[in-house]
């Protein structure tokens, strides 16, 4: 229908509410249908995980999470979470500890410091690390740095550092917890970094400017303007980090060489429930077994959706309490 | 001020000096973490690139793997490759018309209430790892009836999902609501809006999201471990078979202790890793197109 049909005859039809349109109602319901079955696929990989980890459940309980052991040997079959859900822990938690203030540093240096010229390419740069697909990274985790970890780093750090029992005698090979740990650092980098970037870019700029003018050093602004300003989406971050580096399975499996057991030596070898989950996919031996390779990634599941959950109410709350989406305009 | 907790650091003013060289240092000890962002992935695309060029050959696309492979025959990664193209061709296939009519239910119909809540179990699923994704489909659709590169793809798809879903969002969001008014004020159904005027105008942004999409799951090798990865070694495009991929092969490699294993992981991480890079830049090169008109 053209302009001059609309203008022709204004009253054509006098406006009694709403007409009901067929097309308006099927788009509706096709694209609601969409909405609706990925909010099922959320509660249906809960439901499934739960299922198929039924038969471990039923046996263990909840007691399954925090016991280590791990015995595929007929006749001797027990399994249990404890050594997998340490050695995730300890592995995301230092990874979080190393690449925290290099991320933080990073998307300071790119809203604060960089030259015009430069911040564009570091940017895009440092984002490039995040497209590295796991497998390359677990690759050149366990075929370059590991070598390089074990006949430099992890001797050095030993001698130095050897009275805390995390510096242990160095491995033996590359593969260690140590190794697993820098390759998760590397991974969750540049979620933090440019989670954090774009928040510091929406700190509003009279305040910088403000304490800029009252006489500070830009390390003073930064430290009283920028940093208290986005403190609530700076942890919002590091809980996605925590989350990304939990679940990361594929370059964990490929440096951190495997075993069942608890202890505090970074350099020696261990198993996170990614990596356990991830090793023994070429098939379990018996239905147990298999229920408790499921139940680990209920365990998983849980925790990232614990630290996603987390994260995602602190950055509305953050949002609601700037008027800013998703950290503020880039 | 107060509202956001500035108390402020207490600066004093009479010790300059010290202070300017407090704020040298941690300037300097920001370019150095630029450094290290930028160091690490050097170092380590130049790993990939140095040893994955020398290891480069034709063999490499067009000859299948030989398995306990004792001689010297040339051998390729050809099922690998072709496993890739028909996995990630399906799992696109499968998230690509979910992702939009999700995004476009949300951003066009929805409700504010159902709009956030929604919009909060789109960022949870983007949240559930990889290797949970795969048990998940493995569980669902694996057990009893074994493995197939459809339920690999359906694995991906679900990686895929979230991640087009909220690019089309933002997308859509950037349609100028003069446009949807101009539309409906004319007397358009309000589909035919949706469909013929806001949709095209937001196809550029989607095509760009769908890229870096294909970019991040073709690298993924968790979802597919458990739904596509005991497979032939012959080349083969049937999907109802499970089917070899690139990300699953150079894992299976980089376990092997065979030092020929390992030239074959890193000259097909090199081609895996050029086609993510490509197809990110391309991404951003239509983005900034985009933008600019």
């Amino acid at each position: 229908m053209s302009a001059a049909d609309v203008t022709a005859t204004p009253t054509r039809r006098p406006f009694t509410g709403r007409r009901v349109r067929f097309g308006d109602v099927l788009l509706q319901l096709v694209a609601g249908a969409a909405a609706l079955g990925a909010t099922v696929l959320v509660g249906l990989i809960v439901w499934k995980l739960v299922d198929g980890s039924r038969l471990a459940l039923s046996k263990y309980g909840l007691g399954f999470v925090t016991h280590v052991a791990w015995n595929p040997v007929a006749g001797h079959e027990v399994y249990g979470a404890g050594s997998f859900l340490f050695g995730t822990i300890v592995t995301s938690f230092f990874a979080l500890l190393i690449a925290t203030p290099v991320a933080i540093g990073i998307a300071l240096f790119l809203t604060e410091l960089a030259p015009r010229t430069i911040r564009a390419p570091v940017t895009a740069l440092v984002e490039t690390l995040a497209a590295v697909p796991s497998v390359l990274v677990g690759l050149w985790g366990i075929l370059v740095l590991g070598p390089v970890l074990r006949t430099d780093v992890e001797p050095w750090l030993h001698s130095a550092l050897g009275w805390i029992p995390l510096f242990g005698p160095p491995s033996s090979s590359g593969a260690s917890v140590f190794t697993a740990i820098v390759v998760l650092a590397i991974m969750i980098l540049p979620i933090v970094s440019s989670i954090s970037r774009e928040l510091f870019l929406g700190v509003p700029p009279e305040l910088k400017e403000g304490a800029l003018a009252l006489g500070t050093t830009r390390w003073e602004m930064v430290r009283g303007v920028v940093l208290p300003y986005s403190r609530g989406g700076v942890a919002a971050a590091l809980i996605l980090g925590l989350g990304r580096a939990m679940g990361e399975a594929i370059a964990v499996t490929q440096v951190i060489g495997g075993g069942v057991f608890i202890h505090w030596n970074l350099f020696s070898t261990g198993d996170t429930l990614g990596s356990k989950i991830a090793s023994s996919y070429q098939g379990a031996s018996t239905q147990l077994q298999a229920a408790s390779l499921i139940y680990l990634g209920l365990v998983l599941l849980v925790l990232s959706l614990a630290a996603n959950v987390a994260a995602q109410v602190i950055v509305r709350r953050v949002a609601r309490k700037h008027g800013v989406t998703r950290g503020g305009h880039a | 001020m107060s509202a956001h907790g500035l108390s402020g650091p207490r600066v004093r003013l009479d010790r300059l000096p010290r202070r300017r060289r407090v704020n040298a240092t941690m300037e300097a000890l920001a370019w150095l973490a630029a450094a290290i962002g930028v160091g690490i992935l050097g170092v380590m695309v130049w790993s990939i690139a140095s040893k994955g060029w020398s290891a480069l050959n034709l063999d490499l696309l067009t000859k299948p793997p030989i398995p306990f492979s004792l001689t010297n025959a040339p051998q390729g990664l050809s099922n690998a490759f072709a496993g890739t193209l028909v996995i990630v061709a399906l799992a696109t296939a499968m998230a690509l018309p979910v992702g939009i009519l999700v995004a476009v239910y949300l951003n066009e119909f929805a409700p504010p209430s159902i709009r956030s809540s929604v919009g909060l179990v789109i960022d949870v699923l983007a949240g559930v790892p990889a290797i949970v994704v795969g048990i998940f489909v493995f569980v669902l659709l694996v057990v009893g009836s074994g493995q197939s590169a459809i339920k690999g793809a359906f694995a991906l798809a679900i990686l895929m999902l979230p991640f087009v879903a909220r690019t089309t969002m933002e997308v859509l969001a950037l349609v100028p609501n003069s446009l949807r008014e101009a539309s409906l004020g004319l007397g358009v159904a309000h589909w035919r809006t949706t469909l013929s005027i806001v949709l095209p105008r937001a196809a550029g942004g989607i095509v760009t999201g769908t890229v870096l999409a294909v970019a991040r799951v073709a690298g993924e090798t968790a979802p597919l471990l458990f739904t596509s990865s005991i497979a032939g070694t012959q080349t083969s495009w049937n999907p109802t078979h499970a089917l070899q991929t690139i990300p699953v092969a150079i894992f299976e490699l980089s376990e092997s202790p065979d030092p020929k294993d390992h030239a074959r992981a890193w000259a097909a991480g090199f081609i895996l890793l050029l086609f993510i890079l490509l197809a990110s830049l391309t991404a951003r090169w239509l983005s900034a197109r985009r933008t600019r008109i």
